[in-house]
């Protein structure tokens, strides 16, 4: 402990002298061109404009907007981004009028605003701020084969199955879990009956956890059936928002900070709740114990009641971990709205305490989820005794 | 406009919530400085009725999320 | 806006690879996972139960063995006064018997003593008597013989008579 705490003293004094020079270097170049681009590539701010390095530096003027970059960084997208300009293209899959088409997402070139057209299978497609739109018979006056009303494009859409980043990490994720849990499981019938070791002493407590402190408390004895259930919601969620706080390729990506994500999780245990729901919780839901002549109302409010409990959970998850995001990559920006790297440790400190909190909220948000998830199948499998 | 009006919404709605789960924090301390040997069980309590409040405060910021473009 | 409008694209493969995950999961690894946690889980139990059976046993066996052991030192106590008791009586008894039989003999001896000396005397008496027969028988002799001699003859014998 004591020593941790030396530690990182000392990793604090050397971040500041190390901020410090570099700051001095870099005011050394105040105010010259290149350093801002050099900041600027730096963030990968102007990525999606930049085409070079002597391109780079015509467009050095263009204004730093930490609106656009946050969102470009927790919103789904089919490139899978490194750094500086190198992304893995991934597979884009489009369910068209004329069936599937598929292509490599590489193929738009790293073309956000509708100006690159990709022709598959004898039709045109192309990409505007994530989307993809069939491309229209013309260009516009920017080079964009869209027609945009109120900055919005009009275009059909084609239906978008492609494994986005999204889709990808969620699929590394699950390889992950599938890897962990059954080395572990081999490791309980390799080592029957004998105490936990290496990973499988670090799996069991939240095992025992979820079953002690989350199933059996909530649920009751009929705990056992919806185990699998909650564990898998659990280690699902739980894995995805440490991948997400992981900066680097494999992770970084907003999953359950994800609308779309949250929405199936919240379904499935509002599909699992409501088909475990026995006639004490229907005849609750249905016929609750008021006069007949406000069951119109009641069964409004009843039905409300029966939808929001989800809801809340989709907007929780989502909100929460987005939010998680947001800040960290709002602090980041500080450093290139201030146009100096003497924020720098200060921003990355504050980034440090909001990652450690962030890491306290993966753990939390996975715990309410499966939680909440367990306390409303226990109201839907509770027994009563009148 | 809208955006803002929304973010000043949401503002709103984080106050109501950040009562709340101050009182929730705060009756949860006092129960379990009353009552040490319950403080799992006041803990847990604690964090569902957190995350219930918290739920509604989200909600204001879906809707100023709503209100973005 | 954008934010909160699932796409259906992600919606798919969430749900599939939800899907596939919790059959996998399920089937390979909580299963053997739960089950083992719950078979460890029993048989640390019954260990425990096993446990606390052996302890009443050893506590039962403890209590039988020290009630044997205090049966035991009380028997022996009992045997040892026993004989002692049984020891004292014996050497009284000699003692008694000793002092009976030491009596008798002194007894025996004081009589035995008497008797000799009964005898003795009358054995003295006896010679005394022959003595003075003898005496008297000389002198008797000697006195019609010489009046002077006669009185030494008597001398002679009373000193005589005191050698012996």
């Amino acid at each position: 402990m004591r020593l941790n705490t030396l530690f990182l003293k000392k990793l604090f004094v050397l971040s500041l002298i190390f901020a410090f020079i570099a700051g001095v270097n870099a005011s050394a170049f105040a105010n010259s061109e290149h350093n801002e681009t050099v900041l600027k590539d730096s963030a990968h701010v102007t990525e999606a404009h930049a085409e070079g390095e002597g391109h780079a530096a015509g467009h050095g003027e263009e204004p730093f907007e930490p609106t656009k970059v946050i969102m470009e960084h927790i919103s789904d997208s089919h490139d899978w981004h490194l750094w500086g300009h190198t992304s893995i293209g991934l597979p884009v899959i489009l369910y068209t009028e004329a069936g599937l088409v598929t292509f490599n997402s590489s193929e738009f070139h790293h073309d956000q605003e509708g100006t690159h057209v990709v022709e598959k299978d004898g039709q045109k497609f192309v990409r505007f701020e994530n989307k993809i739109y069939y491309a229209a018979e013309t260009a516009n006056e920017k080079g964009q084969y869209l027609t945009l009303a109120d900055e919005h494009p009009t275009n059909a859409k084609p239906l978008d199955f492609s494994i986005t980043k999204n889709v990808a990490s969620m699929f590394l994720s699950a390889i992950i879990l599938c890897l962990v849990f059954f080395s572990v499981a081999a490791a309980y019938k390799k080592r029957e009956g004998k105490a936990p070791r290496g990973l499988q002493s670090f799996i069991e407590p939240i095992i025992v956890f979820v079953r002690d402190e989350v199933a059996r408390p909530n649920i009751g004895h009929k705990y056992v059936r919806y185990m699998p259930f909650l564990l898998t919601v659990f280690f699902f969620i739980l894995i995805n928002n440490l991948i997400g706080l992981i900066p680097i390729f494999p992770g970084g990506a907003n999953l359950t900070g994800n609308i779309a994500v949250t929405f199936v999780l919240g379904t499935i245990t509002f599909l699992v709740t409501n088909f475990s729901g026995n006639k004490y919780y229907w005849k609750h839901v249905l016929a609750p114990d008021v006069p007949w002549w406000l069951y119109p109302i009641m069964l409004v409010v009843e039905v409300i009641g029966l939808l929001s409990k989800p809801f809340a959970l989709i907007i929780r998850l989502f909100a929460n971990i987005t939010a998680g995001h947001i800040i960290v990559l709002s602090l980041i920006s500080l450093i290139f709205i201030f146009k100096t790297l003497y924020i720098a440790p200060v921003s990355v400190a504050f980034v440090l305490f909001m990652d450690v909190l962030e890491l306290l909220v993966a753990f939390l948000q996975a715990f309410i989820f499966t939680m909440l998830t367990a306390l409303f199948i226990g109201t839907a499998v509770e027994e009563h005794h009148h | 406009m809208i955006g803002s009006i929304a973010a000043i919404g949401a503002g709103l709605a984080v106050i109501g919530a950040g009562l709340g789960i101050g009182r929730i924090g705060g009756s949860a301390m006092e129960g379990i400085a009353r009552q040490p040997e319950a403080a799992s069980k006041i803990q847990t309590a604690m964090i569902i009725a957190a995350a219930l409040v918290e739920g509604v405060a989200l909600f204001g910021v879906v809707v100023a999320l709503l209100g973005t473009r | 806006m954008d934010l909160v409008t699932p796409s259906i694209g992600l919606v798919f493969w969430t749900t599939v690879t939800f899907f596939f995950l919790f059959i996998l999961l399920r089937v390979f690894a909580w299963k053997p996972i739960v089950s083992a946690l719950n078979e460890r889980e029993r048989s640390i139990e019954d260990a425990l139960n096993a446990a606390d059976k052996a302890k009443e046993e050893l506590t039962r066996l403890n209590q039988e063995s020290d009630k044997l052991l205090k049966d035991a030192r009380l028997e022996r106590d009992k045997i040892l006064k026993e004989a002692k008791t049984l020891g004292d009586n014996l050497i009284a008894e000699a003692k008694h018997n000793a002092q009976t039989e030491g009596a008798k003999m002194i007894a025996k001896a004081h009589d035995e003593i008497n008797a000799q000396k009964n005898a003795a005397l009358a054995e003295v008496k006896n010679q005394v008597a022959s003595l003075s027969i003898d005496i008297a028988e000389k002198i008797l002799r000697k006195k019609f013989e010489n009046a002077g001699e006669q009185q030494t003859l008597v001398a002679e014998l009373l000193k005589d008579v005191k050698l012996n």
